[in-house]
């Protein structure tokens, strides 16, 4: 028994780091319908930014907690700066262009970042400052939750709450929903559609940046190429859930996480993605627009 | 009107054409052509670029005394993003630009998928890092060498030392399923296996990359074993020691050549400490690893990376023997390697007939107050 | 826009990019000597950079602004490509042909034996992307898995040659048939899904095959590969390895000549139009009395097909497989060739091809700003050719709008 509750915390906190790309991931495709491969990089580009902040500010000895807090500023700025850039070059230019062109340029955008990041930093891995303190109280059940598994849970969890309500009962998040369901009509009532485009994407490249402070902190290490893979999960997390839906990414996420974890545990690591792929293509045959994305209902 | 445009087409196309070949004439055999092939882009650069590192470091000094023989040494730097197929693409390059040795390639993948192109060419290949058994021990390569030992030295040294000098006997088999990892980890699984005193209670690969490694710690913790052997390199084994230390799993770690680096313990910190780690034999009171270390910083200004110590042997070694053979040839250069021990940062070595150092032995080094230690 | 407007534009562009690019391109910092660099001179660097490059994308965009304006005035048909004009016209359709078999004939003879590699390997891709092109361009189903199939195709070839010595001729078919068989595998369980959802499936599917080829170590020796695989065969002569480039090269542009001519030929035979209709409109094509489940299957098989006989070649060629040649990222460089050259096109397919894998290998002049340079060129690519570089004539009757209304 004690095992399953590892396993399954294990896998908790797996989901909800995925959770915090994924989120990104599926607002962006709410509202634009496209796959932004680039969104992986731009948390990959949070990451090295609260780095690079957080060891200046500790070089000049600051306390923790305003290092902790400057550099997520800091993270939170210049990836909504890259998101809102990205956007502006790679895919504006693209609204009236055939379904995948954007998709290509995503992909080109992608390796863009990467080896920008490679060429302007280094190609080495970089040991992420531990942002997240060992908690005293903590300490009983460390074996199963750890502190910074706690904070990411906790953060992903507010995360959801705020972006729900934002969605759900502000002005900019009713223009949203007004966009992403249509367009030309959202337009026509007097949304500014390239601003809430923009702000759809500030948000997601905030929470990227968010999610790239946490995990490296969590996992304690860095490199130009960490969002390549966490991307295409997050991604896979965000079209399980039902993609464009805020809880179903959420969803997607938790479940992906404990299917890899369980896998994992009771099968052999060597498979999760295998089991986890599986899945994936088991709960789209049965539900093929994921766990919690509406049906297309398609008009003649 | 639309006559002279389709000329302009062809003309355009012909001048394409005359571009793609420019490169490839002229250039007399006033220069030494030293290749240097890896991954310099993508996922894997980490292990390449300090390779090319190496070999400028020690080319510019040789250029600067002059070159050998009076001749320079020009470099050709290339990609091969550890890909077997865009690796035969750089091989051909190399081969058709008339590079004359060549250090590389850095994953054993691509430089088994490259190798037929040198062989065929009669050019010699040295690679720092490519540690699978068949390039040295199938005979079919014999213009390979490699300053690194093969996987066959290297797993039994990790489950001896598992085994008989720790004395624990269930032992986790943990890999990274990459060419380099999975093999070791199979060896070390098979030295255990055969030995008969110890069992491995869990042999599995982990996702490289993976954004938490939690799952597979609480899935080691289970098995009850007292060491994990892990074959891989350093990025996952830091993130495995750190959730080890987190999930407060008590066990035993020990590693391979890819872990042993000063970058392991930069990045893992105070986790690092005690992670055992198989490394070339003791090098720290190797003067020249030293000096190579302090070239490095001041040129760069940063450490050197992964595979940095093997590049500046093999290219050291490699410019000594075209030195003492006066020639390219590959036969001559194989003679020199073969006969003669040259000074580098992993020792004084020279070669055996399969093509692996001698003299490049295994310690077994600890990581304490950060530093890797020897173990005696 | 007035000059000085565009160059007060300009500067405050390369500002923001100053600003952006601030913390990664000037601070450098080593955690553990705790040693700060300040690198002021790369934001001087941006500073000018951005400044030129805005300055040629405002050029480029003014001029297609004028082009597109003269055009609607003067009359509002589509203009067609250089190429497609070209190909439209038998007298300098037949010129191109003949000059271009003939570079491509003599090629080998002048190039050295890299060059005809490289161009080995963008042939390869080239079949590949028309093999893709029926998936995507024409019959619509986004497919990010495509590697899969490639990978069948070599590891049946490696695992056939290594067990049993089957050449490279008696595995072609066998090869092309079981990666036609994976992909009705693929296509059963997927009829439902549509766009997005069928591409993380068909990615899910590619990540599959190549986690069990690595972790399967008994089946296919795991990450270490399968090496020593044999070149293809001439009537049992012994090639060097130079002349077995060169007959791998004229090889394939038989294969490319053959695919060419099949994919035409299905363009425009019952099943093409019906994975058109497919892609325009599913529910519509169901009216019409066209099966959609036959339609989706075969057009998945006969895609996979042509992975499958690539992939044998793949194997033949390097003499050595292992799955890190089958990523995901050889998935989206094969569908950027079929979106880049400009979907359901094979004129198109062929310059995408030529042009991303000729591109990478020419940049190596460029070190290692290569890859660097091969996403901004990417992007660039798609945002000022966002239809692809060739866009494929339709036969179709156009419904005109007016300019203004034109805002979806």
């Amino acid at each position: 028994m004690d095992y399953f509750i590892e396993l399954f915390f294990s896998g908790i906190t797996r989901g909800a780091i995925y959770a915090l790309i994924a989120l990104g991931y599926t607002m962006v495709y709410g509202i634009i319908g496209l796959i932004n491969f680039a969104h992986g990089e731009i948390y990959m580009i949070g990451a090295f930014t609260s780095f690079i902040v957080a060891t200046v500010l500790s070089i000049y000895g600051f306390p923790l907690l305003a290092i902790v807090l400057l550099s997520g500023v800091a993270a939170v700025i210049w990836s909504s700066a890259y998101g809102y850039t990205v956007e502006k070059i790679a895919y504006k230019p693209l609204r009236h262009a055939p379904r995948l062109s954007p998709l290509i340029s995503a992909i080109g955008m992608s390796i863009f970042l990467q080896n920008y990041v490679l060429l302007a930093q280094t190609s080495d891995f970089l040991p992420f400052p531990e942002l997240i303190p060992d908690f005293p109280f903590m300490e009983p059940v460390a074996h199963i939750v750890g502190s910074s598994d706690l904070i990411i849970l906790i953060t992903t969890a507010i995360i959801m709450l705020i972006l729900t309500f934002i969605i759900k009962f502000t002005r900019v998040g009713k223009a949203m929903r007004a966009t992403a369901q249509d367009r030309t009509m959202a337009m026509l009532v007097g949304i500014n559609v390239n601003q809430i485009i923009s702000v759809t994407f500030i948000i997601g490249s905030a929470l990227a940046a968010i999610g790239g402070l946490l995990i490296a902190s969590h996992i304690g290490q860095i490199n130009f190429y960490i969002g390549f893979l966490a991307g295409i999960k997050a991604f896979t997390a965000a079209v399980l859930g039902g993609i464009g839906s805020i809880p179903g990414a959420v969803l997607g996420s938790l479940v992906l996480g404990l299917t890899e974890s369980f896998a994992t545990g009771y099968v052999s690591s060597d498979y999760e993605d295998v089991f986890a792929f599986s899945l994936l293509v088991l709960i789209l045959i049965f539900k093929p627009s994921g766990l919690l994305g509406k049906a297309e209902t398609k008009k003649v | 009107m639309k006559l002279m445009k389709s000329k302009k087409i062809l003309a355009a196309a012909a001048v394409m054409m005359m571009a793609m070949y420019a490169p490839v004439a002229g250039n007399a055999a006033d220069t030494i052509k030293f290749g240097v092939a890896g991954p310099h882009s993508g996922d894997l650069a980490s292990y390449g670029l300090p390779t090319v590192n190496a070999a400028k470091l020690v080319i510019d000094q040789v250029n600067a005394k002059g070159g050998i023989n009076g001749k320079k040494i020009e470099m050709l730097i290339e990609d091969d993003v550890c890909k077997p197929e865009i690796a035969t693409n750089t091989a051909t390059k190399l081969v058709s630009e008339g590079a004359q040795v060549v250090l590389g390639h850095i994953c054993s993948g691509a430089t088994v998928a490259a190798m037929p192109i040198y062989r065929d060419a009669k050019i010699l290949v040295m690679s720092p890092s490519a540690t699978t058994d068949p390039l040295t021990y199938s005979g079919e390569y014999p213009n390979f060498f490699r300053t690194i030992a093969p996987n066959a030295a290297q797993s039994p040294t990790m489950a001896d030392f598992a085994l008989n000098k720790l004395g624990l006997t269930k032992i986790a088999v943990i890999h990274d399923k990459g060419d380099y990892g999975k093999p070791l980890a199979e060896g070390a699984k098979k030295a255990i296996d055969d030995s008969g005193k110890g069992k491995v209670v869990l042999f599995e690969g982990i996702t490289p990359g993976a954004v938490d490694y939690s799952a597979i710690v609480q899935k080691i913790k289970q098995s009850g074993a007292e060491a994990v052997i892990f074959g891989g390199y350093h990025p996952e084994a830091s993130k495995i020691v750190s959730m080890m230390k987190k999930k407060r799993l008590k066990a035993e770690f020990i590693s391979d050549d890819g872990v042993k680096d000063d970058t392991f313990i930069k990045v893992a910190g105070k986790d690092a400490e005690g992670v055992y780690a198989v490394g070339p034999e003791d090098v720290t009171s190797n003067k020249m690893a030293m000096k190579a270390k302090e070239e490095h910083k001041a040129a760069f200004k940063s450490d050197p990376g992964a595979f940095f110590d093997g590049a500046y042997a093999a290219t050291t070694v490699m410019l000594h023997a075209i030195e003492k053979a006066g020639s390219t040839d590959l036969d001559a250069l194989k003679k020199v390697l073969q006969e003669e021990k040259v000074e580098t940062p992993v020792g004084a070595i020279n070669f055996d007939q399969k093509g692996d150092a001698v003299g490049v032995g295994y310690s077994m080094y600890q990581v304490q107050n950060g530093k890797y230690v020897v173990v005696k | 826009m007035s000059g000085l407007k565009v160059i007060k534009k300009a500067l405050l562009t390369s500002l923001w990019f100053v600003f952006l690019t601030f913390p990664i391109m000037v601070i450098k910092v080593d955690p553990v000597e705790r040693i700060i660099r300040w690198r002021w001179q790369n934001s001087l660097y941006v500073a000018l950079g951005t400044f030129c490059v805005y300055l040629l994308a405002q050029f480029i965009l003014q001029r297609k602004i004028k082009k597109l304006e003269s055009q609607t005035e003067q009359d509002s048909l589509p203009k067609e490509s250089v190429i497609h004009r070209i190909l439209a016209n038998p007298k300098q359709r037949n010129l191109l042909i003949v000059a271009l078999s003939a570079v491509i004939l003599a090629f080998p003879l002048f190039s050295s034996s890299y060059q005809t590699n490289v161009m080995i390997t963008a042939l390869m891709y080239v079949v590949l992307g028309l093999g893709l092109n029926i998936v995507v361009g024409m019959a619509g189903l986004l497919d990010l898995g495509y590697v899969a199939f490639y990978a069948v195709g070599a590891y049946s070839y490696a695992l056939l040659n290594h067990h049993f010595q089957l050449g490279f001729w008696a595995v072609l078919p066998i090869g092309g048939g079981l990666a036609a068989l994976f992909g009705i595998l693929l296509g059963f369980p997927v009829l439902r899904l549509r766009g997005d959802y069928l591409a993380i499936v068909t990615l899910g599917f590619g990540e599959i095959i190549r986690l069990i080829l690595e972790n399967w170590s008994e089946f296919s020796k795991g990450p270490s590969g399968i090496s020593n695989i044999s070149r293809p065969g001439l009537f049992g002569i012994e090639l060097s390895l130079d002349s077995a480039i060169i007959y791998l090269y004229y090889l394939m542009i038989l294969f490319v000549i053959v695919t060419i001519f099949i994919v035409n030929r299905l363009q425009d035979s019952r099943l093409g139009r019906a994975w058109i209709a497919l892609r325009e409109d599913e529910i519509a094509c169901q009216a019409m009395g066209i099966d959609k489940r036959k339609t989706k299957l075969v057009a998945f098989s006969l895609g996979a097909f042509w992975a499958g006989i690539i992939g044998v070649v793949f194997a033949a060629k390097t003499t050595f497989v292992n799955p890190a040649s089958f990523t995901f990222l050889e998935s989206a460089i094969i569908l950027s060739i079929v979106v880049l050259g400009g979907m359901g096109s094979i004129v198109g397919v062929i310059f995408g091809a030529m042009i991303l894998i000729l591109l990478p290998e020419y940049l190596r002049a460029l070190s290692e700003y290569r890859m660097l340079a091969f996403g901004a060129i990417l992007v660039a690519m798609m945002v000022f050719r966002p239809q692809g570089l060739i866009s494929n004539i339709r036969r179709t009757y156009r419904f005109e709008k007016t300019h203004s209304l034109n805002v979806k």
